[in-house]
């Protein structure tokens, strides 16, 4: 009886493929991605989400068409994990005409409004009231969407942090807080930044359930995420996540994050959530080598298409520019 | 036809025949809802609208600002009404760095129609901190709409039209306006942006105001005309988009301009038409372009004192004549 229930509540393939899937298409999408902007091909600022892939891949597995996200300046795996077409990321961080914001945002601006994306953001903390807004316009239409905001351990300490999240509890919004708790406000220590580093409690204060996750486990970052959009959908939001996590190098590409101690990183690196996702599909539903690295190939492949793709495109002409400067 | 109502009436007109054509306009602010909001702008529509639409908020402009312009991103119109225009600063990020930027940033699929209703300016002794004329620092940044009506008629029609397009839209109301009165026309009544009004011909000199500043301008023609003086005041009603050409095609006639602001000289709106003109209208001047405004100073709350430190009719009246016995440039180079 005991190893039928067992084997009732077990995860899906489905769902591991999925979680692996994702996970492992940030990983490639930021570690080539990187080897792209060595080669100066991508310019401006990169900031990685190595490390931290099993959130995105957990929270987005639990939400549907019709959703909505809000996303940081470290937003490649909130995108890919909301199903963004890798195609146009590359493209837009190659600053091209074919990439989602045709070349005007770059990194810390892509945006998906017509399928929910509210975009990622360069002014850390920004996504908490803008997430919240648009869980307030869901409200007033009526529909029984629920809007995530990924937020951070350094957003945290930001005012609208406390102001936005209390406008989501008074209001009874659909509405999850992700606090990604990578545990460094760009090279400051959350230990410096907080007495307390349990960073649910934040929510707990102020009337908001609120939970903590080991953020490199995709799985359990789904199962809490799930309950969390069920809860919502019943209209009995918001709901704060803290999803504990590190970054596998420092604040973005040219930051070699030597403040981070080598046995911390080395602790998060054994429990590295890409390699988890990848043992769930091996132990849990026995796909072998050969099929991991299938699904890894095509991947890859995803990757390869989309800098093609990209480096063919072309960039935004003067003459169509003049429509913002007109417009604006 | 046409009714005589209050500012504040006509403002909330905007508001309730917007919220009935359009179930995603919505309102929320400090006290607006069962309070009716602090100049009764908002009074009556939490009983016809309910609580879903109308909605008070805590003390916390960063994050209802912020709320307003995530809901505008997601599709709805809010408007958010700040009770001081000095109470926007602390939302400033949201104003600057995410509602002005996000159509360029999104490549121009992200519109962001939100509507802040704030109100600004002197209103007899509320000090430093709840005075201020701060539209410069709007309309600075590129990507906000700027409006600032001056009679009850342009507050309706501008407010109507503020929720009917897609930009965000600083809707700055003065606190000395909301119990004047004025002729709004029945039926519908919109005002596109962009087009400015001409409340009193002239051809001596065109006079250029706005917000408070019109009927104190108004004033100072009257005082002009018993001189001889026949002053064209010119209301832009939205300092962005502005409507040069209104501006241009006056000074063309008049040959002389006075530009009035309440805020404070230094970087303001004043100086921009003036630059403005003298860009495209040098050759048309008889006299240098004058401006009135603010002193550099933040308001005092002694009542003389506050009276000095924004322009009053007699300034605009000895900036007018002064101008006019400026001799004719073609004239004094001789």
């Amino acid at each position: 009886m005991a190893a039928q229930a067992q084997k009732a509540n077990a995860p899906s393939r489905e769902l591991l493929e999925k979680l692996f899937r994702t996970a492992y298409k940030i990983r490639v999408f930021e570690s080539e991605g990187i080897k792209l902007y060595r080669q100066g091909l991508i310019r401006g600022y990169f900031h990685p989400y190595l490390g931290q892939e099993g959130i995105a891949t957990g929270v987005c597995a639990a939400l549907q068409e019709g959703d909505f996200i809000a996303s940081t300046h470290r937003g490649h795996g909130h995108c890919i994990a909301w199903g963004a077409d890798v195609k146009r990321m590359v493209a837009e961080l190659l600053q091209k005409e074919t990439g989602y914001c045709r070349g005007y945002g770059g990194s810390m601006h892509i945006a998906d409004i017509r399928a929910g994306n509210l975009g990622a953001n360069g002014i850390v903390g920004a996504g908490t009231p803008l997430g919240v807004g648009a869980a307030l316009a869901n409200q007033i239409k009526g529909n029984d969407a629920v809007t995530v905001t990924f937020s951070t351990d350094g957003a945290s300490n930001n005012g609208t942090f406390l102001e936005s999240l209390n406008l989501a509890a008074i209001w009874n919004l659909s509405y999850v807080l992700v606090v990604e708790n990578n545990q460094y406000a760009v090279s400051t220590r959350i230990e410096e930044s907080t007495r307390d580093v349990d960073l649910y409690k934040r929510g707990l204060a102020i009337g908001v359930e609120s939970h903590q996750v080991d953020g490199n486990d995709s799985l359990a970052v789904y199962h809490l995420m799930q309950d969390a959009v069920e809860k919502c959908r019943r209209g009995e939001g918001p709901i704060l996540i803290e999803a504990k996590t590190y970054r596998h190098m420092g604040h973005h590409v040219n930051d070699p994050g030597k403040y981070m101690p080598a046995d911390t990183l080395a602790y998060y690196k054994e429990r590295d959530p890409v390699d988890r996702a990848r043992n769930a599909l091996v132990e849990i539903v026995g796909l072998d080598q050969a099929e991991i690295e299938a699904i890894e190939n095509e991947i890859k492949q995803e990757f390869e298409d989309a800098v093609e793709f990209s480096k063919a495109s072309r960039e935004i002409t003067l003459a169509e520019f003049n429509e913002f400067v007109e417009a604006y | 036809m046409a009714r005589e109502i209050m500012y504040r009436d006509a403002l909330r007109e905007a508001i309730d025949e917007e919220m009935e054509r359009d179930s995603t306009v919505f309102i929320i602010g400090e006290g607006i809802a069962e309070r009716g909001g602090s100049y009764k702008v908002t009074e009556g529509l939490l009983s016809k609208y309910g609580p879903k639409r109308v909605r008070d908020t805590p003390i916390a402009e960063a994050g209802m600002i912020g709320v307003g312009v995530g809901a505008a991103i997601a599709g709805a119109r809010p408007i958010v009404e700040i009770l001081y225009i000095d109470f926007a600063m602390l939302g400033m990020d949201m104003i600057v760095n995410q509602a002005a930027k996000f159509r360029l940033m999104t490549g121009g699929d992200g519109r962001v129609p939100f509507v802040m209703r704030t109100q600004g300016g002197t209103g007899g002794g509320v000090a430093a901190q709840h005075s201020q004329s701060l539209e410069a620092l709007f309309y600075h940044i590129p990507g906000l709409k700027v409006v600032m009506p001056s009679t009850p008629a342009d507050a309706k029609g501008l407010l109507k039209y503020a929720l009917r397009q897609s930009d965000p839209v600083m809707f700055l109301e003065h606190k000395h306006l909301y119990m004047t009165k004025g002729l709004v026309p029945d039926g519908e009544h919109v005002i596109e942006f962009g087009k400015g009004d001409i409340k009193r011909p002239g051809k001596d000199v065109t006079l250029i105001a706005w917000s408070n500043m019109i009927p104190r301008t108004l004033e100072a023609a009257e005082k002009l005309a018993a001189e001889g003086i026949d002053a064209e005041v010119i209301d832009p009603r939205t300092l962005v988009p502005l409507d040069k050409d209104m501006i241009l095609g006056s000074v063309a006639k008049t040959n002389r301009a006075v530009i009035v602001q309440e805020a404070v000289r230094r970087g303001g709106v004043a100086s921009d038409i003036a630059s403005i003109i003298q860009e495209e209208a040098f050759y048309q001047l008889d006299a240098p372009i004058e401006i009135v405004a603010g002193l550099n100073i933040p308001i005092p709350f002694n009542l003389e004192l506050e009276k000095a430190s924004v322009p009053q009719v007699d300034d605009i009246v000895l900036a007018v004549r002064r101008t006019l016995h400026s001799k004719p440039l073609a004239q004094a180079a001789e």
